[in-house]
């Protein structure tokens, strides 16, 4: 068990393309932190230079109380499961499960024991005599899990394990690793660019742009204030909606309406609404002149897509709503998401 | 995999297509075959006057002759140590442009040339660098001590045709190496190193298992290649000799044959060596099934 932390990381190709650059993260003991982002961002460069993949050109990874930048893969103390499982496919599963083991010498029925108890654990007892290509994409995702509980290492390293299972199955193995990682307590670093996995798994959510860290929090503060309009856009399931707006000495104006806010300063902003802090106004009620597009209905929810002053947006409605071609929509003026259309970055 | 299936009107227009594949697996493979077949159970005296026929004669003289089980035991130790050689050369090659990232390309086209040198060619090119009175190779082991002379000694001679036929065969297993190593998943031998395995551990326990398929499959190329195309090689640079010491299987073939005359004797001699290639042939069959399937 141990905490992982990382200290101005940056990782610098040849012909100086920076893949990562300046990462500062303190991952706390029994954490479970998710690295999102979408592609290209480096969250993947990022979990391989804590895991010894690739070279750490800037800063310090620390693991535990070591540094270990300049420590082989097997050295850190780290389990790392791939997307594609990388599954020895010559191997049955216990001898999958037995090789890391055997690798540090470590006594015959000590290994017996740990995964006699991994397979206990993930519910693959069955099939430790079978080889990995007689097994399904969920089955061998156990396998892949279970080759790092074997481990007992002190931290687990995931390089999106979801992506090659259907949606079904990524859902309960989702709700799997999960409850997992809780009842193991093992400090884990988890990659992927679904923001819906990053949100339900996190303790904490790390956001990636470009090879920096845009905003690091739970994920339900980081849903309720992102700081920039990349997060906004990219946490949140349909996205925030980002409307064209100006301020201008305290007073907002957007979509035709006008009101005071509690920010100052006069620029062009960009307006955040999430789809479901949208309503259809009540008679008399100032709101947003709307004309439909399409409706999207989801079985819960139905989403609307509307044009405001020839942008799009959309708004989430309780199934049964009665959805017109023009209508007005309000929307709480309290959780108005507010940023600045040159940087980006919020301002509220 | 997915195959097309083509439906044809006419009746005939499918066995002209494939007619001429078939004259030609006729003419000129299934022919001459049993005419070897047939011509094994004869013999002829040198003039081509007289023939007589006398059932498995031919074999069972092959088969009482001192000099045709020398020359099995000299095919057998040729065949093992080119394939050996050639194979594990090219593995090391392939290893090697596995690990660059930038010259690979270069490296790997500069070593797929002498697959483009003829055999025979080959064969001279090896024959000067040997030559016990103009080569470099034995001026330079002269120097440690060694006194090369490939057409006296009868295992410098061994060594020699070994290194000539299987330099040529090195660039064709080379490139299946390289494709081979190339399918493992690069994150197969991550995971092998974070499970603590070194670079020894991890080549032994994880990539040449997964080169398996390609490896018994070269040895069987290559062992083919030993016993048929090496003809060229033999007969550029040793000969037979000295001394039978080179005189493979084949090239006893032609020389029994077509420079001794002895038909008969020849053509039960290719009988025999055909009957090895295609029960290797059939047991590569059988083996690669069962295994190639991830």
């Amino acid at each position: 068990m141990a905490g992982i932390t990382l200290e101005n990381v940056g990782k610098t190709y040849a012909g100086d393309v920076a893949a990562v650059a300046d990462v500062n993260l303190e991952i706390n003991d029994g954490e479970f932190v998710v690295l999102v982002g979408p592609s290209g961002c480096g969250k993947s460069t990022l979990l391989r230079m804590v895991a010894g993949l690739e070279t750490i050109t800037e800063g310090r990874v620390t693991i535990g109380a070591r540094v270990v930048n300049n420590l082989e893969p097997a050295d850190r103390d780290i389990a790392m499961v791939f997307q594609n499982y990388a599954l020895y496919p010559h191997m049955t599963v216990r001898q999958n499960l037995s090789y890391g083991l055997k690798n540090r010498r470590m006594p015959r029925d000590e290994i017996t024991r740990r995964v006699d108890e991994a397979a206990g654990i993930l519910e693959i007892g069955e099939y430790l005599d079978r080889k990995p290509r007689a097994l399904s994409g969920g089955q061998r995702q156990r396998v892949a899990m279970g080759r790092a509980i074997v481990r007992e290492p002190a931290a687990f390293l995931f390089d999106e394990p979801l992506s090659n299972l259907d949606a079904k199955l990524r859902v309960s193995m989702r709700g799997e690793i999960r409850s997992l990682q809780k009842r193991l307590g093992t400090t884990s670093v988890y990659v992927t660019h679904d923001q819906l996995e990053a949100m339900t798994l996190a303790d904490r959510l790390v956001v990636l742009r470009g090879g920096r860290i845009e905003q690091i929090g739970a994920p339900i503060e980081v849903y309720r204030r992102p700081v920039s309009t990349f997060v906004a856009g990219f946490i949140g399931s349909p996205a925030m909606n980002l409307l064209p707006g100006t301020l201008q000495g305290g007073q907002l104006h957007v979509g035709g309406q006008s009101f005071a806010v509690e920010v100052a300063g006069n620029e062009k902003v960009e307006v955040g609404i999430r789809p479901e802090d949208l309503r259809p106004a009540k008679s008399g009620e100032p709101g947003l002149a709307v004309s439909l597009a399409y409706v999207e209905a989801l079985g819960a929810q139905q989403l609307g897509h509307f044009r405001v002053d020839g942008h799009p947006l959309v708004a989430a409605f309780p199934p049964d709503q009665l959805v017109h071609d023009r209508m007005s929509l309000a929307f709480d003026r309290t959780i108005l998401h507010l940023f600045s259309a040159e940087t980006g970055k919020r301002l509220n | 995999m997915q195959t097309k299936r083509t439906i044809f009107r006419n009746l005939w227009l499918p066995y002209l297509l494939v007619a001429p594949q078939l004259a030609i697996t006729l003419i000129f493979f299934l022919w001459p075959a049993g005419q070897a077949v047939w011509q094994s159970f004869l013999r002829e005296d040198a003039f081509g006057l007289k023939t007589t026929f006398i059932g498995l004669g031919n074999y069972e003289r092959l088969l009482d002759n001192p000099e045709y089980l020398n020359s099995l035991k000299v095919t057998a130790v040729f065949s093992i140590s080119t394939a050996t050689l050639a194979i594990v050369l090219a593995l090391v090659l392939a290893l090697a442009v596995d690990r660059m990232l930038r010259s690979a390309r270069v490296y790997t086209t500069l070593l797929v040339w002498p697959y483009a040198v003829a055999p025979a060619i080959a064969g001279v090119l090896w024959w000067f660098i040997f030559n016990p009175t103009i080569g470099i190779l034995p001026y330079l082991l002269d120097r440690v001590g060694y006194d090369w002379n490939h057409s006296l000694i009868k295992r410098d001679a061994m060594i020699l045709v070994i290194i000539a036929a299987a330099w040529k065969q090195v660039s064709y297993n080379f490139l299946f190496f390289v494709a081979g190593l190339q399918a493992i998943p690069a994150s197969m031998r991550e995971a092998a190193a974070i499970d603590g395995a070194g670079p020894f551990k991890r080549f032994w326990s994880i990539t040449l298992p997964l080169l398996s398929p390609t490896t018994f499959f070269l040895l069987v190329v290559n062992v083919v290649y030993t016993m048929f195309d090496t003809f060229p090689v033999i007969d550029a640079v040793t000969s037979g000799g000295p001394a039978q010491a080179t005189n493979i299987l084949v090239y006893k073939v032609y020389r029994d044959g077509f420079v001794g005359l002895n038909l008969g004797s020849s053509a039960a001699q290719s009988v025999i060596l055909m009957a090895i290639v295609i029960s290797l042939t059939v047991i590569q069959f059988r083996y690669i099934e069962r295994r190639v399937t991830y």
